[in-house]
């Protein structure tokens, strides 16, 4: 069985939102990402998503939990062993327009964490590792002088990309990259995307919530809801043989560009819409929108565990529905 | 339409984009400042106000030298003249020429208002710099400080000073002055850097920035600093009218600069004796100025304020 | 078929410090009685700007009406003068938008904002007001709609705001209802309730909507015509099951081809278009697709090209449909 580069181990994030109240955005999840895949994690708002992308390179800490990279949990290095491991953590966002700072240009932006990091001693290899990277992700020297708001959204999320992988990391984070990007855009970050893993050897944690794009760029997928992770398994697997309920009617939910098959297709109507983490009760957080739900659900939160091999869910009543 | 192609066949051949840069930028590049400026100008109230300041310095300068006369040199037989030619805004109780006074006046008003404005903007970022980035807790008592040394009013602040460090002849030094406008002046300017650095720490790129591993430091210097300096910018221009008044009060109410130097204030504080005696001129010529200079400053700083505001842009 | 829109020739410009920007360059199409007609294309298309147009809602200057007329149950809005406006809007034709919390009054309890358009264009009394409110609530399936009236929007949740969004737009029984990126906002299984909601409603008062939105899923599941509009023009139009199954433009090709959908082969390519729109601030002469396109002609740089009919309600502008250009290469799309 092979090493898993990042092992993450009951994670918790909480947040106080003021009266004693706790939005409990990540509320114990357990998974582990192994080297070149592409892992991809979805859910609707609130699931906390994001909020894991974040806690997993310690943009936030964690309120429990562990994440374990190259030996080590991430939550107890030192700020200096900390800045060395960033190097290998990236993160790439899900704003192109916020995520660039308006007033620096492209060249910049890019260099950004070469300067952080010290990385070069002159300024001619700085630039030259400028230019090699706009290259790699389809630009090139002449857009170096420009500033963010003279490009589209698809050149300035190539220009984010090219930032990520200024120091040659091992793993990014891809906190929703292409869900403000133009539909045909999304392909050309998305195939770049991939191209990049080949070349450079990369691992990815993609967070979205287009279910069929993650469909096509991750090898295995788990599916969040409220702070749980409901679902994990390998994206064909899931797809074609979704245990968990609220898998099914979120597949279902997702409205398939052919028009003979969606008029025909039945759909899983979820009533209501997604609650709120804040303070959530006991049982399944699921169980107000299941129309499987029994008592039980409502009593005893289910464990996530493996149903069928390399498949995992959160639920009672796996198998009988 | 179809009849003004001539459907030659070559014309449906593949195109050769071999040359082709789908990726191009037409427009030509905007830049952050040249913009601001170019939006300025077309603010004609603000560009009066600009030339207006520009003039005014420069009088500042020319002025004390044009009309030949020293800026303490009496003339006793020559006093309480209505401006003439000999003395083109006249002559005060000692004989001296107004218009080298008044200008002399601006000179030490301008520079006033101006390092003054300068001292806050140093300390003011700083503070509320390091107030915004720090942690809540930091965050709090510092703005709790800072509101209490502006509830201390820089009247008594001045008026401590100039008794603490004694200058001859009573009135204050220009020393003393911007020290006790400065001592309490800053907080404006620190409360407004340090809204804008909790609103630009929240930023995706500042976020960015620390995923990539910088320190607070960094992000405040790269970041932050730079994408507030419209707002600092129109609040300096706004800070310095403010200050040429607060010191033009001072002057009037004879806490300001010793004779025979003179600020536009004192020159004021000295033309009130002249009203009774029906030499309005005396009063009215430096009160004058002074409400042309901060017009003047008021009316940038609000064009620099519009010029700023992406949403006005034309 | 009756029409209760047709746009003919339709142009709109914006006057910027640039110069001019063509946002929409001559489009033509209609929109018939209870039908859904889907606008796709990208940012930057004119999609937006041609909904905004209908109702007017374009500020004034920058923009203006550079050609073509907008005719609306027979007569042209566009000579319409503001007062004649403001009866036609949220009266005649609503229109929803993406962001429900922005288009809320968030100072304002719900029920007044219903409320008030019900007093100002029907002439209703504050009580027959509040009685259709409830209504018109109970229709979008907002639970105790009693209670609810009294609330502020900040009280609902996103998709309980767009089903307010949407009982504000029904409940003076528009002929049209303009929806621009209704669901683009929202949660796929919420989406999924208010594309059912609009259907269901839509039903109910033979209503016709205009649907503006990017995702094709949503095309394929609630329109009966589809234009696709692509750097201000329309370059296909017609039956949605003639777009997907038989489409002709390049770029709806391409559009089509880089949709993942949860029915392809994960071993299936997604082909993606290179480069970005063209900047509408210098139009190109020909065709605005010449710089990514696979097929392109050395006619398409210089000449717009022409509509061809592949049938009475299927239309596309290419050159390849062109009878010469099969000849020159045999170069079959």
């Amino acid at each position: 069985m092979q090493e898993p580069l990042i092992s993450v181990k009951n994670l918790r994030k909480f947040f106080n939102v003021g009266n004693g109240n706790k939005l409990k955005a990540v509320d114990g999840i357990s998974f582990d990402i192994f080297h070149g895949e592409t892992f991809g994690l979805v859910g609707e708002s609130g699931c906390g998503k994001s909020t894991a992308g974040r806690t997993l390179t310690r943009l936030y800490d964690a309120t429990e939990g562990e994440v374990i990279f190259n030996g080590k949990n991430i939550f107890n290095l030192s700020r200096h062993d900390m800045a060395d491991v960033r190097k290998n953590l990236q993160m790439i966002f899900q704003d192109p327009y916020a995520s660039l700072n308006p007033r620096m240009t492209v060249a910049d932006i890019v260099a950004e964490p070469l300067e952080i990091h010290r990385v070069y001693k002159s300024e001619k290899e700085k630039n030259a590792r400028v230019v090699e990277l706009l290259e790699l992700v389809g630009l090139n020297e002449e857009h170096a002088m420009r500033f963010p708001h003279e490009f589209s959204g698809g050149q300035r999320q190539r220009v984010g990309i090219a930032r990520a992988l200024a120091l040659n990391p091992k793993f990014i984070v891809c906190d929703e990259p292409i869900s403000a990007l133009d539909v045909s855009i999304q392909a050309q970050v998305v195939n770049l995307l991939k191209e990049l893993q080949d070349k450079l050897g990369l691992t990815y944690l993609f967070i979205a919530h287009d279910l069929s794009m993650v469909r096509y760029i991750s090898d295995r997928v788990g599916v969040m809801y409220l702070g749980h992770m409901m679902e994990l398994a390998e994206s064909e697997e899931l797809y074609d043989n979704p245990l968990h309920p609220y898998t099914k009617a979120l597949l279902s939910a997702i409205p398939i560009p052919n028009p003979d098959i969606q008029r025909n297709k039945k759909r899983i109507m979820l009533d209501g819409d997604v609650p709120s983490p804040i303070n959530p009760k006991e049982g399944c957080r699921f169980v107000d929108r299941c129309s499987y739900a029994i008592d039980k659900c409502r009593q005893v939160t289910p464990i996530f565990q493996e149903q069928e091999p390399g498949h995992y869910a959160a639920c009672h009543r796996i198998g009988e529905i | 339409m179809m009849n003004n192609i001539d459907f030659k066949p070559e014309l449906f051949e593949k195109a050769d984009k071999s040359n082709q840069n789908a990726d191009k930028i037409h427009r030509p590049s905007i830049k952050y400042w040249p913009d601001v400026w170019r939006r300025l100008k077309q603010n004609k109230l603000a560009m009066l106000g600009l030339t207006l300041i520009i003039v005014m310095a420069i009088m500042s300068f020319v002025g004390t030298y044009m009309s030949g006369y020293a800026y303490f040199e009496q003339h006793l037989d020559m006093t309480n003249q209505k401006p003439n030619s000999a003395f083109w805004f006249g002559s005060d109780e000692l004989g001296r020429d107004m218009f080298t006074r008044v200008w002399f006046g601006a000179r030490y008003s301008l520079a006033i208002g101006v390092i003054a404005a300068l001292i806050d903007f140093l300390i003011g970022v700083i503070y509320g710099g390091v107030a915004g980035m720090a942690s809540r807790r930091v965050d709090s008592i510092m703005m709790r400080l800072a509101e209490i040394i502006y509830s201390i009013p820089y009247l008594l602040v001045v008026i401590l000073l100039s008794v603490v460090l004694q200058t001859e002849g009573g009135g204050s030094s220009m020393f003393v002055i911007i020290l006790a406008m400065s001592l309490t002046g800053w907080v404006p300017m620190a409360i407004l850097v340090r809204g804008q650095v909790l609103q630009l720490k929240e930023t995706e790129y500042s976020l960015a920035s620390e995923s990539l591993g910088a320190g607070k430091g960094w992000i405040l210097r790269k970041h932050i600093i730079p994408n507030t300096l419209g707002p600092i910018l129109v609040n300096v221009t706004l800070t310095i009218p403010r200050a040429i008044f607060a010191e033009a009060t001072l002057g009037f109410l004879g806490l300001g600069l010793q004779a025979p130097k003179s600020s536009l204030g004192t020159l004021a504080n000295d033309g009130l004796a002249g009203l009774a005696v029906g030499n309005t001129y005396q009063i009215l010529i430096p009160a004058i100025l002074i409400s042309l200079i901060m017009f003047s400053f008021n009316v940038l700083g609000d064009g620099l304020r519009d010029s700023l505001d992406p949403r006005l842009r034309k | 078929m009756n029409k209760i829109l047709e746009i003919n020739n339709l142009a709109v410009s914006f006057k910027t410090f640039f110069g001019e920007v063509e946002a929409v360059r001559d489009i033509s199409f209609y929109v018939g009685k209870q039908e859904t007609v889907a606008i796709v294309g990208e940012s930057g298309c004119g999609k937006s700007v041609t909904a905004n147009s209908i109702m007017q809602l374009l500020p004034m200057p920058p923009a203006y009406f550079k050609a073509g007329e907008i005719k609306f149950d027979g007569e042209n809005l566009i000579t319409k003068t503001e007062k004649e406006m403001q009866k036609v809007r949220g009266n005649r034709i609503s229109m929803i938008f993406q962001d429900p919390m922005t288009s809320l009054n968030p100072t304002m309890k719900i029920g007044q904002q219903i409320i008030e358009g019900l007093i100002n264009h029907q002439g209703l009394s504050r009580e027959e007001a509040k009685k259709r409110a409830i209504e018109a609530l109970e229709l979008v399936s907002v639970p105790q709609p009693e209670k609810r009236i009294e609330q502020y929007p900040h009280e609902f949740s996103g998709g309980m705001r767009q089903r307010v969004m949407i009982a504000l737009a029904m409940v003076s029984n528009p002929q049209l209802l303009i929806a621009d990126e209704p669901t683009t906002a929202l949660d796929v299984t919420v989406q999924a309730q208010i594309l059912d909601l609009m259907k269901d409603i839509q039903e109910k008062l033979g209503m016709s909507i205009i649907l503006i939105t990017h995702d094709l899923g949503v095309v394929a599941d609630m329109s009966d015509r589809v234009v696709v509009m692509y750097a201000g023009q329309i370059v296909e139009q017609g039956l949605t099951d003639e777009i997907f199954k038989n489409t002709s433009h390049p770029y709806t090709k391409k559009l089509l081809a880089s949709v993942p959908s949860l029915d392809m082969n994960k071993d299936e390519a997604l082909l993606s278009i290179d480069g970005t729109p063209p900047d509408l601030y210098i139009p190109p002469k020909g065709c605005a697709f010449y710089d990514r396109c696979d097929y392109a002609m050395k006619i398409c740089k210089d000449h717009m090209p022409q509509f061809t009919e592949h049938s009475s309600t299927h239309i596309s502008r290419c050159w390849l449909n062109h009878p010469m250009s099969k000849d020159a290469k045999g170069s079959e799309v």
